[in-house]
């Protein structure tokens, strides 16, 4: 920090990212708190919460004291689209997955919601070009190295 | 010498037919790997990691040995054609490399930085061979309450000492010490921060945690700025093989960097960004053609580059011996012993001497097939380079669920990437060091059964800590290290309210 930055204004993702590191801190302390058994001797198993607790509680301090004064970094501007897109993709993926719709079809929206994530317009290309290397994967991954995939319907042709 | 006798045992088993093609699929896939953008050599093993799950512990840690050695030398390609390092110690071979590239010599600079990666590792892979003994025996009679105390070290340099802000590297590391109280606590039975999911009660998984940070949250970041700018691949023009005069300024950097790198690397510090930078300091003091850097000067790439390789060999020393890592890819290596349920230190090397010293002596094996893959073969990598950036990393995020998944086959599992996912994004985007978090997630709850471990046997006497000489010279120094940069901080302000 330099002397201007106690001039800038006060920085409000920064004092955010405080609050945030705050209610953590009071999960911990209250998550703490429900723990019953404890060692016959020495530290049990609520020194450590408790420790980190204290320590994240002063780094939130610094942090809101940090943000108070604008000492964060410079940002540049930010584009959300891609950012909803790729998390879509992947809530698509845990949707399918959750409900039996199996990891290839999962895969194949994730590959074309990020693709489109990154500028690409042909939707349905990729769609396809994912469908093919899902397919691929699960033979290679499921099949040849015997890992174990999430099952849908089309997993269940090979 | 007791290491050269280990170490020939150890190339017996390194030499074994399959684990030679171990090692070659390994450098072949971490070179693969690292060679995409804004994949580093840490998300190459975690990407990795659930592929090797399988196989067999000493075979698959030859793999993943040429896969960490094999992600450096690709990284350094992708830092010198297209400048975007994949992880912050390549960011000074970019500096130069890259200009390098521009200006048509991106073949002399890709053909310094994979020799003086060679020269360097074999250097500094020797030097683990030869300090790994010393330190084991020394290790060997650490207990418990010693071992905390160097954790203590480690928290402390990696995350506030050689950062930018000591507050952000350190509320990174707390996060990390948040995730690590995450599930059954293994004394008591008690669960910790789970709020009743079960899928919690394991804790969160390393592999998870990094993917998440390195692939989801780069990926999220790289396409929210896409509107910004555009990376451009520079074409390898003209000769790839450096000139007398290019060996000429190439061979000093390189054992310089090799002398800048192996010591801080095995110092229990962290970090390969400290020795890049003093080697290119050092070598824009030292150079003849000064007014070339800042241009394309072929020392800037060969010295760094060489300090890179020599500290990524160097953090396999407090890893191997100590079971400490003190980067993000040392803590994935660590990771990787786990899940064979190995432990790296002074017991590994008393039970397994096979695994540990086959798994040195591959480095060299490793180190060799690179050479030889990356000077030929250059083109062909760089081919990679070529992928359409939207495919690109669609692929990754494919491979990255499909890793994590097929490691824990539950959507739960996929939820946590995407949260990690969106908070690698946020650090990145405010500035936080990404690394204090897995190194977090790997050592507190280690530090935590130790310090419990130290506790009961001293019938919870908490002055233990402090008459082990051991433990309080380096709790000491974590002190030292901890407050050092806010007073150096302090002076600085000073200085600049003078000016």
């Amino acid at each position: 920090m330099d002397r201007s930055s106690t001039h800038r204004r006060p920085d409000a993702a920064g004092l955010l990212i405080a609050l945030i590191l705050f209610v953590i801190t009071g999960l911990i302390w209250w998550d703490m708190t429900t723990l019953q058994i404890s060692s016959v001797y020495g530290p049990g198993p609520k020194a450590m919460p408790i420790v980190v607790a204290s320590g994240l509680l002063l780094l939130a301090i610094a942090n809101a004291i940090i943000a108070f004064r604008g000492g964060l970094p410079e940002r540049e501007s930010l584009d959300w689209k891609p950012i909803l897109l790729i998390l879509g993709g992947l809530a698509a993926l845990v949707a399918l997955i959750a409900h039996g719709g199996g990891f290839i079809l999962g895969t194949t929206i994730l590959f074309a919601a990020t693709a489109a994530a990154f500028g690409r317009r042909a939707f349905l290309t990729d769609l396809v070009i994912g469908f093919v290397l899902a397919i691929l994967i699960f033979v290679v991954f499921a099949k040849l190295l015997a890992l174990s995939l999430p099952m849908g319907p089309i997993e269940n042709l090979f | 010498m007791d290491a050269f006798i280990a170490l020939a045992n150890g190339l017996t088993v390194a030499l074994q037919p399959i684990n030679l093609l171990f090692a070659l699929i390994g450098v072949l896939l971490g070179t693969a790997v690292g060679v995409l953008p804004g994949i580093g050599p840490a998300l190459t093993v975690a990407l990795l990691l659930p592929i090797t799950f399988r196989l067999d512990p000493g075979g698959s840690l030859i793999m993943f040995a040429g896969i960490y050695y094999g992600g450096m030398y690709g990284g350094s390609t992708t830092s010198i054609l297209i400048n975007t390092p994949g992880e912050s110690a390549s960011m000074v071979t970019a500096l130069e490399g890259n200009k390098m590239a521009k200006a048509g010599r991106g073949g002399p600079a890709l053909a310094t930085s994979a020799i003086g990666s060679f020269v360097a590792g074999t250097i500094a892979t020797i030097g683990l061979a030869f300090l790994a003994p010393y330190l084991v025996d020394i290790a060997i009679q650490f207990g418990p309450e010693d071992y905390f105390a160097l954790m203590c070290v480690a928290f402390v340099t990696v995350s506030a000492t050689f950062g930018d802000s000591p507050v952000r590297g350190l509320t990174s590391l707390f996060i990390g010490l948040v995730l690590g109280l995450v599930g059954i606590d293994l004394l008591t039975g008690q669960a910790r921060l789970t709020f009743g999911v079960p899928e919690l009660l394991d804790g969160v998984e390393v592999t998870t945690l990094a993917v998440g940070l390195f692939a989801i949250g780069e990926a999220l970041y790289v396409s929210s700025r896409r509107h910004l700018h555009e990376e451009k691949l520079e074409p390898v023009r003209g000769s790839l093989w450096m000139t007398k005069a290019d060996w000429k300024r190439s061979w000093k950097p390189w054992l310089r960097g090799a002398a800048f790198g192996f010591p801080i690397g095995a110092l229990p510090a962290g970090g390969a960004e400290i020795p890049t930078f003093l080697s290119y300091s050092t070598e824009k003091k030292l150079t003849k053609h000064p007014e070339e850097f800042g241009h394309g000067a072929i020392e800037g790439v060969a010295g760094p580059e060489s300090a890179n390789n020599a500290a990524a060999a160097g953090t396999l020393v407090p890893l191997l011996t100590l079971g400490l890592p003190t980067s993000a890819t040392a803590a994935m290596l660590l990771a990787g012993f786990q899940q064979y349920g190995l432990n790296p230190g002074p017991l590994l090397f008393a039970e397994r001497p096979e695994l540990v010293w086959g798994l040195i002596a591959s480095l060299f094996i490793a180190n060799a097939m690179l050479l030889v893959l990356n000077l030929p073969l250059v083109g062909l990598w760089v081919r990679l380079l070529a992928i359409p950036q939207p495919w690109l990393y669609a692929g990754i995020l494919v491979f990255a669920t499909m890793g994590t998944i097929a490691a824990n086959p539950s959507p739960v599992e996929i939820v946590m990437l995407s949260v990690f996912g969106v908070l690698g994004f946020l650090m990145r985007r405010f500035d936080y060091p990404i690394a204090p978090v897995v190194v977090g997630l790997i050592l507190g709850p280690i530090a935590e059964s130790q310090l419990r471990r130290a506790l009961s046997i001293s019938l919870g006497d908490p002055m233990v800590l402090l008459e082990s000489p051991i433990s309080a010279t380096l709790l000491t120094i974590a002190l030292i290290a901890l407050i050092l940069p806010f007073v150096l901080k302090g002076m600085g302000r000073f200085k600049a309210v003078e000016d």
